[in-house]
């Protein structure tokens, strides 16, 4: 095999260390809130001499702080479950239907992706006061299950992309109902996506700031909110302290998702 | 035949709860804001005018389009050089920058955006370095101003340059640049006259996607810009929270709509919309 590309050029070695120039540029913030978040001082700065874990305690015993996680995590599982239910209907209708009129239906149903998020979020405001929802836990988990569906349809299209049409026909000609060729055949091959649609649908929910504040209050306070008021008020180590142990749970999650990749390509 | 035609209707009734769900909770929400910006307060276009007469709104158009510029240049020029290395170097080197990339495309907007604040603000952490050091006497200003919101929108549009980047740099045969090379053009010539060009449609699909959503970005202008650099996205808030103006800024928020309408149907043009989305 011929080589590709010349790897020991110079143009070529300015790109690499460029690149890792550009990761350092990625990481540099997130690094930096880690030894900020041990600093035994109250206010921002980095530790001399002494490390502290008083920020983490702070966190763990204001129930303010603790409520906001649990709100996110409840509106998070919750508009995760109806997206997951919707974007896979949606995405297997449109794969089964498959004519121009379902190609419409499957791009509209991408529109909370694309629209920005602050258009969105007035147009929720207005019509949650006309409907009762303002401030409710039932108003944060529909806004926030639209804004997850689209990444539902995206993950399980791509996955039903390798499913032969065949397959759900065989099953009805062999006297399975829908309901059943859905349940027994369709999901059980697209279920990668759809885990995949769920992941991107949690993460967009327990992220969303710009919809909360404008549709939530007092009632419903998710932890962006948490996050941002405490970065409006007063900024204190504390935000450091959630930012660090988010950090690590993503981190975390990566690095488990890489190695249970390398199993995979290893057989 | 007919047996089809009714196994297409029941795969339709699948798609009534979705649509129905989409059309009350989705689409008429956004209808509604369509026609507070022509309603309120009294039925016209007389919002709209105020694009052109009123200059508060023209200086905010104007530093958003500058800001979301620059901000796609500079993301572009980086993701480009990310995507080339991590696709050309040994592969487990690769899957590090990727890892990198990834690493920060999961990380919440607000905790990056906290992270910059941490560092870049006049008693942050950089400042108290420089200034303990006694390289500088007063703090320097990096956020609250231009430098912060680009900085800040730079690190969070990254990820979302690199990823399509790359998915075009891997549809390109890699030995075309091997051929020019033995053809007899020099390794530049060949870069710039043979695999660039053949990387423009990746780069003009990402650059939209970058530009479309730094257009629209709240969280990370109003953080590191702090009041003193505005972007629309803050601008409707303010007019919406602070003065109550519905009209101007639902005005604002269909301008915005339609522009960034506009720019995926100018992107629609040079790319498959449905496989940058990721449907197909």
């Amino acid at each position: 095999m011929t080589m590709m590309i010349e790897r020991s050029s110079f143009g070529f070695r300015l790109s690499v260390f460029g690149a890792w120039v550009a990761v350092l540029f990625l990481i540099l913030p997130m690094t930096i809130v880690v030894p900020v978040s041990l600093t035994p001082e109250r206010y921002l700065s980095l530790p001399s001499g002494t490390l502290s874990l008083r920020h983490y305690q702070s966190l763990f015993s204001d129930p303010i702080w603790l409520r906001s996680i649990r709100d996110s995590l409840v509106v998070g599982f919750l508009s995760t479950s109806f997206a997951v239910l919707l974007g896979t209907l949606a995405a297997i209708g449109c794969w089964r239907i498959s004519s121009r009129a379902s190609g419409v239906v499957r791009m509209l149903m991408l529109a909370p992706m694309i629209v920005p998020t602050i258009v969105h979020a007035l147009g929720f405001y207005q019509a949650w006061v006309q409907f009762g929802l303002i401030d409710t836990y039932l108003g944060l988990v529909l806004a926030h299950t639209m804004k997850g569906v689209p990444y539902v349809v995206i993950s399980v299209s791509a996955a039903l992309a390798n499913v032969e049409l065949k397959l759900e026909q065989a099953a009805r000609s062999l006297g399975a109902t829908v309901w059943q060729t859905l349940r027994m055949v369709i999901v059980p091959a697209v279920l990668p996506g759809i885990y995949a649609g769920a992941v991107f649908a949690f993460v967009t929910s327990w992220d969303e700031l710009v919809v909360n504040l404008f549709i939530t209050s007092r009632n419903v306070y998710t932890l962006p909110r948490k996050i941002w008021d405490g970065i409006q008020d007063n900024i204190n180590p504390a935000i450091a302290a959630v930012a660090t142990i988010l950090m690590l749970i993503t981190l975390v999650l990566m690095i488990v998702r890489v190695m249970r990749g390398h199993q995979v390509n290893d057989h | 035949m007919h047996g089809e035609d009714r196994t297409a209707r029941v795969y339709w009734y699948l798609l009534l709860a979705p649509l129905v769900m989409l059309a009350l909770f989705y689409i008429y929400p956004l209808a509604r804001i369509l026609w507070l910006s022509v309603s309120t307060p009294t039925l016209g276009l007389g919002n709209f005018s105020q694009l052109y007469t009123s200059a508060a709104i023209q200086r905010i158009i104007v530093t958003t389009a500058r800001i979301c510029v620059i901000t796609t240049l500079i993301t572009l020029l980086v993701g480009y050089v990310l995507a080339y290395v991590t696709l050309h170097v040994k592969s487990r080197h690769g899957e590090l920058l990727m890892f990198f990339v990834l690493l920060c495309f999961w990380l919440s907007v607000l905790i990056r955006a906290f992270g910059w604040l941490a560092l870049l603000q006049s008693r942050g952490v950089l400042n108290t370095a420089l200034m303990h050091w006694g390289l500088i006497s007063e703090p320097l200003a990096m956020v609250r101003n231009e430098l912060g919101v680009i900085v800040g929108m730079v690190h969070y549009m990254i990820p979302y340059a690199v990823l399509p980047l790359y998915a075009n740099m891997k549809g390109i045969d890699q030995r075309i640049v091997p051929a020019a090379r033995g053809l007899g053009a020099s390794p530049m010539t060949a870069f710039l006259r043979v695999y660039l060009p053949m990387c423009v449609p990746g780069i003009l699909s990402a650059g939209i996607l970058v530009f479309i959503f730094s257009l629209g970005f709240y969280v990370t202008p109003a953080l590191l810009g702090g009041g003193k650099t505005v972007m629309i996205a803050e601008y409707i808030a303010l007019q919406i929270n602070d003065t109550l103006n519905w009209g101007v800024g639902t005005m604002l928020a269909t301008s915005l709509l339609i522009t960034v309408f506009a720019l995926l149907l100018l992107m629609s043009r040079v790319a498959d919309l449905s496989k940058v989305f990721g449907v197909k």
